[in-house]
């Protein structure tokens, strides 16, 4: 629990970071910081993302894998960590 | 022969089936008897015969010789009883009738029947008929033939027997009847070998023998063809097209619509995974990814475009050699005959023909009156000039009188409308020389390149057609003034005579608002007022009239008002504070946009049907009256005026009616005086409808329509007088001046607010009198520039001031604005100053000595304080030293 936390605080620490969402390998919220809505809107939009790029990543070269998956709006930036059980999904706010 | 022995036989045998010798039973199936019992153990013959072997010696004492008495053809013999017992008696065991001894005896009758059996069907020669019955059967078989025969006569005597008559059918029936030529033959063949004999079958190949086997094959017969016709034939479609199915197993299974709910965890399950050492090591590997992202996120933008950046306006990018950041000349156009010794007053680009410019020159004579020496009486034109032919004008509108202000209709660009100096009004109309216009515009090319035609040009110099007007107003009711300025009022709403705005059904531009310096302001109407008689008149005139006209060939779309022409109404200017006048030399009031009341439309077109499609007919037109069309609320009926003095007027045109019911303007809304001398334009903004550019004196202003307390922005006093100010069509902050010395002047109010971009010094020589932008292609801007000199100088506006920069109207209200806010914060300081000033005055004046002895008790207080000071600080300086 307390490595969860600090990891938390660290990431929020950053200019410009607007949510965090811990989500497991099916697609359920773990632990986050934005509203419940929201939080299930992202978690269950982003995890079909993610399988997609993962699948897309491994198709093309199956020794290769998903790292680090980046969305870039005009409004925010989503990145995702993958991982094998869950993902990290941050939502920041770009400098300019 | 033998073959009749058996048929004799067979034929006995069945006619008499019931010949048996010497039984009591009997099998003739005439019924009377029961079928025969099952026949004794009498050996092979039946009870009623009775098989008897006689001697020779017998058959001579019976007289029954075989073969002799009795033969095949006679078998029957009839022997008396009495003798055969005799014989029985005599001969005892001898005789031959001893075994049948009791049969005789038994026998009934005296005569018993003795058979000769020659065929030993019975097993010897000769047999008895024992019963009755069996002999009168032997004897009379015949008999039961005719019985059948007599008995049928019998009971078809009934009908009466007539007598045949013959009519001839005997020849018929013996022609018809066949008869026997001969006796039939019978033959019997029989094989000659014997039957059952033993058969030895063998196999033989058939193609041994060349008989073995004979082929039929088929042959055309040529005796005969038949063709066939017709023939049935069936025939089965097979289907090139087979459906089939397959049943596949559904092994992706997917939930096409179902309404789901999110999964989610509880906490504690949460709070268990949040502990587990999977979440741990989870944390520590992703976090370090994330960690960098974030920063680079933070450090810089990757995806600035650096490049773009860089050239945000037009103006700094836009550096390619070709285009000048400045005015190019396009062309010059004057024209010796009628510019001489003019000044042109007014321009306009024609709005739909590409290259043609009209010009109205007016004499010089009032600047400069000495040189009345040589009075140029010369009729008055609008000039129209096309860019293929500069030197030479295309069309000419004769007037009255000099035109100070035309302009062409918004919504029908072949008529135009002109104020003259004698305070008329004038109309024309020019389409019939449209087509020619365009021609010339089009071929003037051709013509010059065409050396054979040249000559025939310089003839036709004197051939420019000339339009006559169509009309002109009355001159009682006219202006008393020169009328300086003209305008149509836009196809979206018109002017009743109240000066109430109200719709205007047909969309066409059909009132005229002109000014003058003799303090009014009019509004024409182009239409015929219902109530005049004058229409029928004017109706009945006009043919007699246009066959006089017609050598002019003017067009009669005004000949309704030719001479008659009254304003629709008149709006005077008070003075806000005396009780004067202002003099107007230029208005401008808001282009009204319909907005989408489209549905009304249609329904009052139908109530008040007088024409079914928009007309083109001005004489058509009748002025609807004022309680058929509604009024339009949001127009803006207000009018900034510039005058003789210098001062902007804000008024609203509408009349009021005051306590004796007498229609009058009301009194101006708001004055200023910024410009110290003549106002010469007024033009407002094309992309804000309440931004204001006025001209006049030594400065230019811009106000902002609903700012009442003054200008917004108010140039700083340039040198030279500004003449004429005019803003671009495409860039919301670009404006052009010229100036009384021959330049124009361009201002960017982004870039610089004190002082133009750019100054194009000495664009001709004399004074400019009017600038007019024009967008005749996307490509081509042009900015038309007349001078004093009678010149005409098209200039092409570069790239650069024509695109607009990035946001520049949004950029150019928000500076507004801030001006806006500056000029309140501004007045607002000054009539604070004001009281302040006020109030000090008045303070001033209540207690004028006292504050001065004050002053003076408080000096010398003061002094005194210093003095002892001073004292105390020598004596310390003194005692340390």
């Amino acid at each position: 629990m307390a490595e969860v936390e600090e990891t938390l605080k660290r990431i929020q620490g950053q200019k410009g970071v607007q949510g965090i969402i811990i989500v497991n390998s099916e697609g359920i919220p773990v632990k986050t910081t934005l509203d419940n809505s929201s939080t299930v809107q992202y978690a269950g939009l982003i995890h079909q993302l993610v399988m997609k790029a993962r699948s897309t990543v491994r198709d093309i070269d199956p020794q290769n894998d998903l790292t680090f998956l980046r969305i870039r709006s005009k409004k925010n930036e989503i990145m995702i960590a993958p991982d094998k059980d869950y993902f990290l999904i941050v939502i920041q706010n770009p400098s300019d | 022969m033998l073959f009749s022995d058996v048929v004799s036989r067979a034929v006995l045998r069945v006619k008499m089936p019931p010949k048996k010798p010497k039984s009591a039973g009997k099998k003739k199936p005439k019924g009377q008897k029961a079928p025969s019992p099952p026949p004794i153990e009498l050996p092979d013959h039946p009870e009623e015969i009775f098989p008897v072997v006689l001697t020779s010696v017998t058959q001579e004492l019976f007289a029954c010789i075989a073969d002799e008495d009795v033969t095949s053809e006679s078998p029957y013999k009839l022997l008396k009883k009495a003798d055969i017992i005799e014989d029985m008696k005599t001969r005892a065991a001898v005789s031959d009738f001893s075994p049948a001894k009791q049969k005789v005896l038994d026998y009934p009758e005296d005569e018993i029947l003795l058979v000769f059996d020659r065929d030993f069907v019975y097993g010897t020669c000769f047999y008895l008929v024992v019963t009755l019955e069996a002999k009168e059967l032997l004897i009379t078989p015949p008999q039961p033939e005719e019985e059948p025969v007599e008995i049928e006569r019998e009971v078809s005597k009934t009908p009466e027997l007539k007598e045949w008559i013959s009519l001839g059918s005997e020849v018929e029936i013996e022609n018809e009847s066949v008869r026997e030529t001969r006796e039939k033959l019978g033959f019997m063949l029989r094989v000659q070998r014997k039957a059952r004999a033993p058969v030895c079958f063998s196999d033989r190949n058939a193609s041994d023998d060349k008989h073995g086997n004979l082929g039929c094959p088929s042959y055309e017969d040529s005796r005969f063809s038949i063709k066939w016709i017709q023939r049935d034939c069936g025939i089965q479609a097979a289907p090139t097209v087979q459906s089939s199915s397959a049943q596949t197993q559904w092994k992706c299974r997917k939930n096409m619509c179902s309404q789901y709910k999110p999964r989610e965890f509880s906490e504690e399950e949460k709070d268990n995974i949040l502990q587990s050492e999977r979440m741990k090591e989870f944390c520590n590997s992703v976090v370090l990814r994330m960690l960098v992202a974030l920063q680079q996120e933070e450090i810089m933008n990757v995806f600035h475009d650096d490049w773009k950046a860089l050239g945000t306006s037009p103006e700094d990018g836009d550096c390619s050699g070709k285009d000048c950041a400045e005015l190019m000349l396009y062309q010059s156009f004057t024209d010796q005959k009628y510019s001489k010794d003019r000044k042109i007053s007014c321009i306009n680009w024609h709005p739909t023909i590409y290259g043609v410019i009209a010009v109205a020159f007016t004499e010089k004579k009032e600047q400069r009156p000495k040189e009345l020496t040589s009075p140029d009486v010369r009729p008055s034109h609008i000039v129209f000039f096309c860019f293929s032919n500069p030197y030479e004008p295309q069309l000419l509108l004769e007037c009255p009188d000099d035109i100070y202000s035309f302009q062409f209709c918004p919504s029908d660009s072949n008529i135009i409308v002109g104020g003259c100096r004698n305070g008329q009004v004038v109309l024309w109309d020019i389409s019939g020389h449209v087509t020619h216009l365009q021609r010339a515009q089009s071929s003037g090319k051709k013509v010059s390149a065409n050396t054979d035609t040249f000559e025939l040009d310089d003839n036709k110099e004197s051939k420019t057609p000339v339009v006559r007007l169509c009309a002109v107003s009355a001159v009682e009711s006219s202006h008393k003034a020169p009328i300086t300025d003209v305008q149509w009022l836009p196809p979206t709403f018109e002017v009743t005579r109240m000066g109430i705005p109200v719709e205007n059904k047909y969309k066409t531009s059909v009132q005229v608002v002109t000014c003058s310096p003799d303090c009014s302001i009019m509004f024409w109407d182009v239409r015929l007022p219902k109530l005049l008689n004058q229409p029928a008149s004017v109706r009945k005139q006009s043919p007699d009239q246009k066959a006089e006209m017609t050598p002019f060939s003017v067009p009669d779309t005004f000949k309704h008002l030719d001479r008659t022409w009254k304003p629709l109404c008149r709006v005077l200017l008070p003075n806000i504070k005396t009780s004067g006048e202002y003099a107007p030399l230029k208005f401008n009031f808001q282009n009204y946009t319909c907005n989408e009341n489209t549905d009304r439309i249609p329904e009052e077109a139908d109530e008040d049907d007088e024409s079914s499609e928009i007309p083109r007919d001005f004489s058509q037109l009748r002025l609807p009256s004022d309680k058929n069309l509604t009024t339009l609320e949001d127009v803006n009926t207000k009018l900034y005026i510039g005058t003789e003095d210098g001062e902007i007027v804000y008024i609203d045109w509408k009349l009021e009616k005051d306590e004796s019911g007498r229609l009058h303007s009301t009194k101006p809304l708001n004055c200023f005086s910024v410009h110290s001398w003549l106002v010469n334009t007024l033009p407002r903004s094309p992309f804000f409808k309440d931004v204001i550019l006025t001209t006049g004196g030594w400065k230019f202003a811009i106000w902002q329509e609903g700012v009442m307390d003054g200008p917004i922005i108010v140039s700083p006093s340039s040198e030279r007088a500004c003449t004429v100010g005019c803003w671009s069509l495409t860039r919301p902050a670009v404006f052009f001046i010229g100036k009384d010395d021959g330049s124009i002047e361009v201002w960017n109010l982004l870039e610089k607010a004190s002082e133009p971009i750019q100054v194009h010094a000495h664009v001709t020589t004399a004074k400019i009198t009017s600038i007019t932008p024009w967008i005749a292609s996307p490509k081509q801007h042009f900015l038309a520039v007349t001078d004093e000199l009678g010149v005409i100088h098209v200039f092409e506006i570069p790239k650069k001031l024509c695109t607009p920069s990035k946001n520049e109207s949004l950029n150019l209200k928000i500076y507004f604005e801030l001006e806006k806010t500056r000029l309140e914060d501004y007045l607002r300081r000054e009539a604070l100053w004001e009281t302040e000033q006020k109030e000090a005055k008045e303070l001033t004046n209540q207690m004028p000595p006292k504050p001065l002895q004050k002053a003076d008790d408080t000096h010398l207080k003061e002094y005194k304080e210093y003095l002892v000071l001073e004292e105390s600080i020598m004596k310390a300086d003194t005692q340390e030293a």
